[in-house]
Formats: C-alpha cells, structure tokens, sequence
C-alpha cells in the first residue's frame, strides 16, 4: 500500500503530537496543524489526502473548517473528530462530505483503518476524474 | 428520578405520611366546598322561603276572606228569613186586625175560621187571642182554651208594651203553659176603643229558621235576646233562656264577624241584628272545617317546601362535587404537568452539565491516551526491547490503558445520557437502552448483591421512539426496583415482541416485597410516595407513566405482596 499525506487539525498539541509520532511510527506521512486557518493554509501548500479533523476548536470550530475545505478541495478526505457529546455535530459533518466521524479517545487501530478507507475512497475518485478528464 | 412504590422495609408509617400530605391538600378543597355548597343553598333557599311565605300568605288571606265572607253572606241571608219570617206574621196579624171588627172577632165561632184560615197558610201559629184594654180575654181559639179562656192579661209586662207601642213581638218566655213561644201583639183603635189581637207562635219554626244557618258538623247557630238570653236552643250546650255557651254577642248592631279562640278550640263567630226585634242571630262556626283545604295547603307547602330544599341541598352538594372533582382532577393534571416541566428542564440542564464534564475530560483522556500508545510503541524499538524492566513498561502501559478505556466508558455513557435534547422519534433499538442502563446501575446493584438478569429477545424490531426519555422510564422502575428488594434479590429484564399487536414489551420484575393490593391503583397518581417525606417526590412513576402514554405505549403494574413486583411496558413499533 503506497504512503498517504495526512493532515491532522486540533487545537490540543499533546494529543496532536502523539498521534502524528504514532502515525510517523507507523510509516505514515503526518502534518499537523493547530487552528482551522492554519490548516487551510497548509492545504493551500501541499496536497495532503485525509484531514484529521476536530469538531470543537477556538475561534474556527471544525465544522467551518470542513466547509471551507470541501470548497477549496473537495477531494480531500475529512474524518471528524469528535471530544463532545455531539453525534449530532459529527452527523453534520457527514452531510457537510466529511467521509467518516470518530469519538475522542480513539483507539489508534480504528483511527487507523478510517483512514485507510478514507485514502481508498480518495484515490477512486480521483482515478475516476482521471478516467474522465 | 428516585421514586418508589413499593413500601420501605417496615415502615408502615411512612404510608401514613402520604395520606396526612393528602388531607393537608384536601382541607383547602374542604373549605372550597363549604363556601360554594351554602353560597349555592343560600341563594337557592331564600328566593325559595320568600316565595313559599308570600304566597301562602296571599292564599292565606284569600281564603280566609272568602271563608268570612261566605259566613258573612249565611248571617245576613239567615236575618233576612228571619225578618222576613216575623214581618209576615205581623202583617198578617195587622191584616187580620184591621179588615174584621171586634164584634166579629169576639166571636169565638168566627175567630175560629179565621183562625183556619190562617193556619192553612202558616203551620207556626198556635194560637189567637182578642183582648180588651183591660186585659180580659174576650174570646180564644187554640189548644190550651181551658187555661188561658179566663186569664187576664193587665199583669203581663207585654201588655204595657202592646198599649204603647200598637205592635209587639215579644222575647221568648215559657208563659201560662209553661212551653217555649213567643207572642205578636197588634193593637187595634176602633171607635173609641181600643182592642189587642194577640197570636202565639211557635218558636220551634223560629229554631228551625236558624238551625238552617250552623254549618258543618261543629258549627251552630242560636239567636240572644237583648238580656243575652238564648231565645231558641243552641245544638251544643246550653238551654232556652239561659246564657248561650259562646261569648255575649247581645251588644252587637248590625253585622259582626270575628275570630274568638278559647283554648284548644278557635271559633269563628258571625252575630247580626235582627231588625225586626232586639234580637240577635249569632253562627258559630269551627274555622278548622271550611279552612281545612288551607291548612292542608299549609301541610303541601311545608311538605314541598322540605322536598325542594333537599332537592336543593342534594343538587348543590351535587354539583359542587362534580366541579370539585373537575377541579381536583385538573389541579393534579396541572401539578403533573408542572412537575414533568420542571423535570424536564432539570434534566436538560443534567444533561449539558454531564455533557460538559464528559468533554472535559475527554481531551486529557485522549492525550493520557495516546501518550500511553505512543510508549507502547517505542517499547518496539530494538533498543528498549533489552531493557530488563520492559516487561514492566509493558505492564505498567497496558494497565493505564486498561483504566483510560473505564473512563472513556464512563464519559461515553454520560455522553449518551446527555444526549436528551428535544423528544424525538429515532430508530430505537430497545435491547441497547436496557442494556445502557443496566450499566448505569450495575455497581449499585452488585453492592447489594442483586443481580440483573436478562432474557432480552433477539428478534426485537427497531421502534421508533425517544432514547432518552425511554431511558429515564426505565432507569425510574430499575431504581424503585433496586431500592425496592434492598440486598439480595434479582430483577428480571425480559423483552419479546408481540407481532398481533404492533409492540415491543418490556417486562422488569424484582423480588422486593410487593405492593399490597388497596395501595397497587394509586402508584400512578402524582405525589402518591410510599418513602419518608422530603425523600421521593411521589412524581417518578407519575412521569413515567405519561411519558409512555405520550409515545403510544402503555404501562401498568402486577405485584403480589411477598412474591415482587413486575411492571409491564408496551410500546408500539411504528
């Protein structure tokens, strides 16, 4: 299976840090980013295929986030990550294109098999737009 | 939500408290009803009593004028035949006197004809007299002519009378012959003589002429001359020419009619004169006999009034009961409905604050770990794999691993508790609330070494209802229940689907102590709590019970005392 870029958004550097060492670990490609602003940003930079994304944030929560995302890139993968008793929020995420939602705290194996699914559903398509162009 | 409906173990009086908290509620209600009960007799019963009052008083009135009036009328008719009666014979007699001479009636032959004469008219005569001015009895016809032939009269108290008057009608007296009567005398001029033509009559047709007046069986009539002397015989009491047995009427002049009572008896008295002599008729009459329709008027109205007055008192406390009832009844359903809101918002509030606390945690928790994955980890790198104490890395990270997942356990379960926003209808599998609520209560149950049992049906459908407030019913029966058995025991969680009727039925039974029989219909009323006072609301399986009603389903109650409590839940799939 080819490496993937990842994009890991949420306002708690610990918890940020550990999984990007525990996905480095795991021979994945990992960046991190802190606010909502920030990662757009990143994703203006470089292409990354799945988005880590946390619902509850400072100033630009993840739902904003992912709106502004899908417009930008609306191949980009998003599974959202919710601390919060929000199933709801995670639902409208869902609506809003974001591939999956995960509740915090996250067994690592589950986060992990979400993104290889989220990776496989990215490369479809954008095959398939390949296919189409 | 901690409520109970079965009794706490021995205490019988906590029972009692309920129902002294009943009838501190029920005062307010006891003196509603007193005030709207007289208010409502007050206005009803005195139109009534005025009603009842002016018109028999009318009806009294009425009647009893016209019963005097009608007494009124006999007296005058009755003076009428009276006057009438003696006119005749003094007319006849005047007649008699002025169209014969004295010669001619001197004559006992001829005033024997005349006498004939008379008499076939008038069977009252009983005998004719001529007497000169000196009171000798010149000549007689009649039944006694052996003793009044030779009597002179000059003595008599009439005679006098006659010579002044020229016409006479005399009181009655016993006379000669010792026998009632009364006599007219005419005196006759002629020439320069003077004559007396003087005839008997017999009172009896004068007692016959007033016995015609008395009415009714008590009643009676008798004529008082001027001295107050019976001049015929009265039916009840009393002798001729003695003092009659009623009150002395001689006085009156004219037309007399009143109302004299002596002792048990009243009487009812009319007295007139009669014109033609200083006599005077008087009827008696007992007012109990013509008024007898107004005093059973007066029984009917008493009886009617009473009958009205207890079909007002019964419709009153009728009626106010009724409204009463209304009143309690939509003062619970208001208080119910209170209480769910004011519940409701409780538990939102709960619900934020565990949401809350839940999230907080949550974040450390993530990071504690990952942290813990991330050692897990580098114990994979070669270089650590030698380190004599990797095993107890190992350890020591599986074990915060271990607790770090007990505590996600518990933030999602207060997570999913949170969760009640708005009832809504969601695809409820009804096997996973049980089950997330058995585990809320776990602990508490294994401390008192109950055990949960459950016989949860596999092919339950999904139904469509509220999560949240489903869980709150059954965490309320699964707390009662707990609470119920105390230590030791079991509660039964049993579901199964009921294809016939579209439901899903929840069963939870405990092997507490049961709800005695008279107390098992009022564990659904609001505030009916059989725990000590400030302990239960009397309110959660009221709650619980609406809440089922308000998603389709039904709740009810089966328990033996000494055998548990089974309380049964059906709801409807669609």
């Amino acid at each position: 299976m080819e490496t993937f870029r990842i994009l890991i958004v949420d306002d708690e550097d610990d918890f940020r840090e550990a999984i990007m060492k525990r996905l480095r670990a795991r021979k994945m490609e990992v960046a991190g980013a802190n606010s909502g602003p920030q990662a757009l940003e990143m994703l203006d930079e470089q292409e990354y295929d799945v988005v880590v994304l946390d619902v509850k944030m400072p100033g630009m929560d993840g739902i904003e986030t992912l709106r502004a995302i899908k417009q930008k890139k609306p191949l980009v993968e998003v599974i959202m990550l919710t601390g919060h008793a929000s199933v709801e929020s995670g639902i409208q995420g869902m609506q809003l294109g974001a591939f999956d939602y995960v509740m915090k705290p996250v067994a690592l194996d589950d986060l992990m098999d979400k993104l290889r699914q989220a990776n496989e559903r990215r490369q479809l398509q954008l095959e398939y737009g390949r296919q189409n162009r | 939500m901690s409520d109970d409906h079965t009794p706490a173990n021995g205490k019988p009086t906590s029972a009692a408290h309920s129902w002294r908290r009943f009838w501190l509620v029920e005062e307010k209600y006891r003196q509603f009803w007193w005030q709207i009960t007289l208010t409502k007799l007050l206005f009803s019963l005195i139109p009534l009593g005025l009603l009842v009052i002016v018109l028999y008083g009318h009806f009294s009135d009425a009647y009893t004028s016209k019963v005097l009036e009608a007494l009124r009328t006999l007296a005058t008719n009755r003076q009428g035949s009276l006057d009438l009666f003696l006119e005749e014979r003094l007319a006849q007699l005047v007649t008699l006197a002025n169209t014969n001479t004295l010669a001619q009636l001197s004559d006992e032959d001829y005033l024997n004809r005349v006498f004939n004469i008379v008499q076939s008219a008038s069977r009252s005569y009983i005998d004719l007299g001529v007497i000169d001015e000196n009171g000798n009895h010149l000549a007689y016809v009649g039944p006694y002519y052996s003793i009044l032939k030779g009597v002179n009269y000059r003595q008599e108290p009439w005679f006098d009378a006659v010579l002044n008057s020229g016409v006479f009608v005399s009181d009655v007296f016993l006379g000669f012959r010792k026998v009632p009567h009364f006599i007219i005398a005419v005196l006759v001029r002629e020439k320069n003589r003077s004559w007396i033509l003087r005839a008997t009559i017999d009172s009896n047709v004068l007692e016959n002429i007033v016995q015609a007046a008395h009415i009714g069986k008590s009643g009676d009539a008798y004529l008082v001359n001027r001295d107050n002397l019976l001049q015929t015989k009265p039916r009840f009491g009393g002798n001729l020419l003695e003092r009659p047995p009623g009150p002395d009427f001689s006085a009156t002049v004219g037309l007399r009619v009143e109302e004299i009572s002596r002792g048990q008896d009243p009487a009812l008295f009319a007295a007139i004169q009669i014109r033609m002599k200083r006599w005077v008729l008087v009827i008696r009459e007992d007012p109990r006999e013509p008024l007898e329709p107004l005093l059973r008027a007066r029984y009917l109205v008493v009886l009617l009034s009473l009958l009205g007055l207890g079909l007002i008192g019964i419709g009153s406390v009728y009626t106010t009961k009724k409204v009463l009832d209304r009143l309690i009844l939509s003062d619970l359903e208001k208080a119910k409905s209170d209480e769910v809101l004011l519940h409701e918002s409780k538990m939102a509030a709960l619900g934020k604050l565990a949401a809350g606390v839940a999230h907080e945690i949550n974040n450390p928790l993530a990071v504690i770990s990952e942290e813990a994955g991330w050692m897990k980890d580098l114990l994979q790198e070669e270089d650590v794999a030698h380190s004599p104490h990797l095993q107890e890395f190992q350890e020591s990270i599986k074990k915060i691993e271990y607790h770090a997942n007990r505590v996600k356990k518990v933030t999602h379960r207060l997570l999913g508790f949170a969760r009640r926003m708005e009832p809504t209808l969601e695809k409820v599998m009804i096997n996973a609330v049980l089950e997330e609520c058995v585990g809320f209560l776990e602990n508490e149950a294994r401390y008192r070494n109950i055990t949960m049992e459950k016989k949860l049906a596999d092919d339950l459908p999904t139904i469509a209802s509220d999560p949240s407030q489903l869980q709150q019913v059954f965490l309320n029966i699964l707390n009662n229940a707990i609470d119920a058995i105390g230590k030791d025991g079991t509660i039964t969680l049993k579901t199964f689907h009921e294809p016939e009727g579209e439901k899903v039925v929840v069963q939870i039974a405990d092997t507490g102590p049961g709800i005695p029989k008279d107390l098992l219909p009022k564990i659904f009323d609001p505030f009916f709590t059989t725990k000590e006072v400030g302990k239960g609301t009397g309110l959660g399986l009221s709650i619980s019970h609406s809440i089922i009603e308000k998603l389709g389903g039904s709740m009810s109650v089966d328990s033996e005392p000494g055998h548990g409590t089974t309380f049964t839940i059906a709801l409807p799939i669609k």
